[in-house]
C-alpha cells in the first residue's frame, strides 16, 4: 500500500467550529482516517506527529505576535496549506477590532489589560504566508471539506464554486426573500457553499461565506436603500464574520462616512 | 535541578476545545503550584457587541463556540427577551428545548466517545480506539449524528445554526418534518442506554472532593433555558441576581477570566452539578438506569462525570422524543420583539454548565453593554483545585503517567477554552 498522506490540523484565533466539521463527518470520518494519516490534530488526539505534513488544514486568524511567527513555522512544515473558514480566510468576527481601538477593547473586557498580548488587527492567513487553497464559510460546509481533501488526494482541483448564493437559491427553487418579502439579503454578493440555507428558512442571507468573485456591493446597497435600510444597518450587514474581506470592508466603510 | 524537584509541563492540551497548557510544581512530595494557562487568543466579543443591534446577538455570540453555539444563542435570546419584556411560551418554548436536546446529545457524545473515553481505555484518541473497537466508536458517531440531526432540522445547520432569533425562530418545522427524527431518536435512546452501561464499566481513580455544585433548577423540568440558580450549599437566587453573588477575577497566567462565588470561592458547573441538583426531574428511564449502574445520587468523583454525561444524553434523547410526540406547530414562528431601553439577563445550561449573558440596550435596540460568563471560566478555578489535590494524592506517579492523568482530570470538565477566552499544555515542575 502506498504511503498515506499525512494531514495536520492547526488552530489560530477561532471558535473551533471549522475543525469540528471534520469530526461532524460522522459517516465519513473513519473512511477519511483510513485514506489519510491524521498526524497532528490536538482537538482529537494526544499524539503530536512531527512534520513535515502533506496537507495542513489551518483554522483561525492571526491576532497575536506569537501566532504571526507560528504561522510561518506551519507553512515551512506543510506541502499544501489549506485555510478553513472565515477566520482563516478573512480574519473572522474578531476582525471587528480592525475598525476600532484595540486598547479600548482590552480595557472593556479585561480588568488587567497588561496581562494580554494581542495585535491591533485580526488578519487572514494569506496576509502572512502563501495559501494553496481557501475554503470559505462560517462555518465551512463539511461536504466541501471532504471534497477538498478527496480532490487533493487525487491531484485534481477541488470543485468549489465561486458564484453567488442566488445561484443555489434558484437551483433549490426557493422564493427570493428580497423580491417577495423586501428583506435586505446579501445573497447576490455572497459566495455559494451553504446551499442557500437562510432563504430556505425564509431568512435573508447574512454573508457567512464572504464576497463572491466580482461582487457588485455598491449596486446591492442602492437596492437596500430603496428597501429603507439605514446606513448604520448597512455597515452592520457587511461587517460580520467576513468584515475584513476586501469588498465587504470597502462597502461597510462607504456607509460609515 | 535537584533530585527532589519535579516539573510537569503539558505544552498543549489535547482533546479539549481550544488552546491551553498546564504547569504543576512539586517540591519534594508537596505540590506547591498549579496553573491552568489559557493562551487561546482573546477575541473581545463583549467589546465589539457594543454598537450592534439586539437582533444580531444570537448570530454573533454563536461564534464564541463552534461546539456549543446553541447555548450562546439561547442565553442571548433569553437575555434580550428579558430586556424587551417578551415571553416565549408554548410550542416555541418546546422547540427551543428540542434544539438544546440536540446540542446536548451532539456535544456529550463527542466528549464521551471522542475526547474522554480514550483516556479510560488507554488510547491516545478515538481513531486508534476505533481500530480495536470499531463498533463502539461507530455507536458514538451515530449517537452524535442523531443530536446533529435535531440541530440541523430545527436550527438549519449543526454548527452556528441560522434559525434562532429573539422571539422565536425564522421558520418552524411541520409535524411531518419532525416525524422521521423520532425513528432516529429511538435508536439513539437505545445507544445512549448502552453508553451509560459502557461508561459505568470503566475503572475510575478513587478521587472525591467536596464541591459546591451550581446549576439551574426548575420546578417541573430538567433545566435547559429557565429556572433559578441554586447550589448544593444553599444558594437560591434569580438570574438577575447573578452578578451580586458571582464575580470574575483576571489572573496573569490566563486569557480567561476566573469566576468565583463571592465569599465561597471556586464552584462547579456542568453535568455533575445539574444531576445532583435536579435528579428528580430526570426521566424515569434515566433515573432507573443511573440506579442500575450504581451511579450515586450525588457523584463527587469528577472522573465519573463521563457516566453522568451519558445519563444526561439518555435523558436528552427521551426529552426530544417527548417534545416531538406532543408537538403542534405554533401560529407564528416568532413573537414580535420591539426595541426599548433596558437591561436583560439570561442564563441557560450549556452542555458544560451555566452560561450567563447580560445586555444593556438603548431605545433603538442598540447594545450599549454586554457581559458573558461562559461555563469554562466558572470551572477554571475548580479545575486547578482538583489538579492540586489529584497530583498531591498521586505524587509518586511517574512523569508520563502523571501527565496523562492530569490531562484526564482536566478533560473531566469537558472544558471549552475557545469559550473561556474571551486551553492545555502541562508543565510539571518538581523542586
Amino acid at each position: 500500500m502506498a504511503k498515506r498522506p499525512r494531514v495536520a490540523v492547526f488552530k489560530f484565533a477561532s471558535c473551533d467550529g471549522c475543525q469540528l466539521s471534520l469530526l461532524d463527518c460522522e459517516d465519513e470520518l473513519l473512511a477519511v482516517c483510513e485514506a489519510v494519516e491524521i498526524a497532528y490534530f490536538p482537538e482529537a488526539s494526544r499524539v503530536y506527529g512531527k512534520g513535515p505534513y502533506d496537507v495542513s488544514l489551518v483554522e483561525g486568524s492571526i491576532t497575536t505576535p506569537h501566532d504571526a511567527k507560528r504561522i510561518h513555522k506551519v507553512r515551512e512544515q506543510s506541502k499544501l496549506l489549506i485555510t478553513i473558514g472565515a477566520c482563516a480566510t478573512a480574519g473572522g468576527i474578531q476582525a471587528l477590532r480592525n475598525f476600532r481601538d484595540v486598547k479600548e477593547f482590552m480595557a472593556a473586557v479585561y480588568a488587567s489589560p497588561e496581562y494580554i498580548e494581542t495585535l491591533a488587527t485580526s488578519t487572514a492567513i494569506a496576509d502572512h504566508v502563501k495559501v494553496d487553497f481557501e475554503l470559505r464559510g462560517c462555518p465551512i460546509n463539511k461536504y466541501q471539506l471532504v471534497e477538498v481533501i478527496s480532490a487533493l488526494l487525487r491531484g485534481r482541483k477541488p470543485n468549489v464554486p465561486t458564484y453567488s448564493v442566488c445561484m443555489e437559491c434558484k437551483r433549490r427553487g426557493t422564493v427570493c426573500v428580497m423580491v417577495a418579502r423586501g428583506e435586505a439579503c446579501l445573497g447576490p454578493v455572497t459566495q455559494a457553499g451553504c446551499e442557500a440555507l437562510c432563504p430556505s428558512y425564509t431568512r435573508a442571507c447574512f454573508g457567512c461565506y464572504g464576497p463572491k468573485e466580482t461582487p457588485n456591493t455598491a449596486s446591492l446597497s442602492s437596492r437596500f436603500a430603496t428597501l429603507g435600510v439605514a446606513s448604520v444597518d448597512m455597515v452592520r450587514l457587511y461587517r460580520t464574520f467576513n468584515a475584513n474581506a476586501g469588498p465587504f470592508r470597502k462597502e461597510s466603510e462607504a456607509h460609515e462616512r | 535541578m535537584s533530585a527532589s524537584t519535579r516539573t510537569i509541563k503539558v505544552d498543549y492540551l489535547a482533546r479539549v476545545e481550544g488552546e491551553g497548557s498546564l504547569l504543576v510544581k512539586i517540591q519534594g512530595d508537596r505540590v506547591v503550584d498549579v496553573k491552568l494557562k489559557i493562551f487561546e487568543p482573546p477575541r473581545f466579543f463583549e467589546a465589539f457587541l457594543r454598537g450592534r443591534h439586539f437582533r444580531e446577538a444570537p448570530d454573533i455570540t454563536a461564534r464564541i463556540c463552534g461546539i456549543c453555539p446553541v447555548a450562546y444563542q439561547m442565553s442571548s435570546v433569553h437575555a434580550m427577551e428579558d430586556a424587551l419584556g417578551v415571553k416565549v411560551d408554548g410550542p416555541l418554548r418546546e422547540l427551543r428545548r428540542l434544539l438544546y436536546c440536540g446540542e446536548w446529545i451532539e456535544s456529550h457524545a463527542l466528549h464521551i466517545y471522542m475526547l474522554h473515553a480514550p483516556d479510560f481505555l488507554g488510547y491516545e484518541d478515538a481513531i486508534r480506539l476505533a481500530k480495536d473497537h470499531p463498533t463502539i466508536v461507530q455507536r458514538g458517531l451515530e449517537l452524535k449524528k442523531a443530536g446533529n440531526q435535531i440541530v440541523t432540522l430545527v436550527g438549519g445547520r449543526e454548527i452556528h445554526p441560522i434559525n434562532v432569533r429573539v422571539g422565536g425562530f425564522y421558520r418552524v418545522p411541520t409535524k411531518k418534518e419532525l416525524a422521521p427524527l423520532a425513528e432516529k431518536l429511538k435508536r439513539a435512546r437505545d445507544q445512549a442506554l448502552e453508553t451509560v452501561r459502557w461508561t459505568a464499566g470503566f475503572s475510575f481513580p478513587a478521587f472525591e472532593q467536596d464541591y459546591e455544585f451550581v446549576a439551574l433548577h426548575h420546578p417541573n423540568e430538567y433545566p435547559f433555558n429557565e429556572g433559578t440558580l441554586v447550589s448544593s450549599k444553599g444558594l437560591n437566587i434569580g438570574i438577575r441576581q447573578y452578578e451580586e453573588r458571582f464575580e470574575e477575577e483576571h489572573v496573569a497566567h490566563s486569557n480567561a477570566l476566573h469566576s468565583i462565588l463571592r465569599g465561597d470561592g471556586a464552584y462547579f458547573v456542568g453535568p455533575m452539578a445539574r444531576y445532583k441538583l435536579n435528579f428528580e426531574r430526570l426521566s424515569r428511564l434515566a433515573k432507573e438506569t443511573a440506579r442500575e449502574v450504581g451511579l450515586e445520587r450525588e457523584c463527587r468523583n469528577p472522573f465519573r462525570s463521563v457516566i453522568v454525561r451519558s445519563v444526561e444524553t439518555l435523558y436528552a434523547c427521551e426529552e426530544a422524543l417527548r417534545i416531538i410526540d406532543a408537538y403542534e406547530p405554533p401560529d407564528a414562528p416568532a413573537i414580535e420583539a420591539l426595541p426599548r431601553a433596558g437591561t436583560g439577563c439570561g442564563c441557560t445550561e450549556a452542555p458544560r454548565g451555566i452560561l450567563y449573558h447580560r445586555y444593556k440596550l438603548d431605545a433603538d435596540g442598540t447594545i450599549l453593554e454586554a457581559k458573558i460568563v461562559p461555563p469554562t471560566s466558572q470551572n477554571q478555578k475548580r479545575i486547578e483545585q482538583d489538579l492540586r489535590h489529584f497530583v498531591q494524592e498521586n505524587v509518586t506517579l511517574g512523569k508520563d503517567d502523571m501527565t496523562w492523568k492530569c490531562e484526564q482530570a482536566i478533560r473531566n470538565y469537558d472544558p471549552c477554552i475557545s469559550c473561556a477566552t474571551h486551553f492545555l499544555k502541562l508543565e510539571l515542575e518538581r523542586t
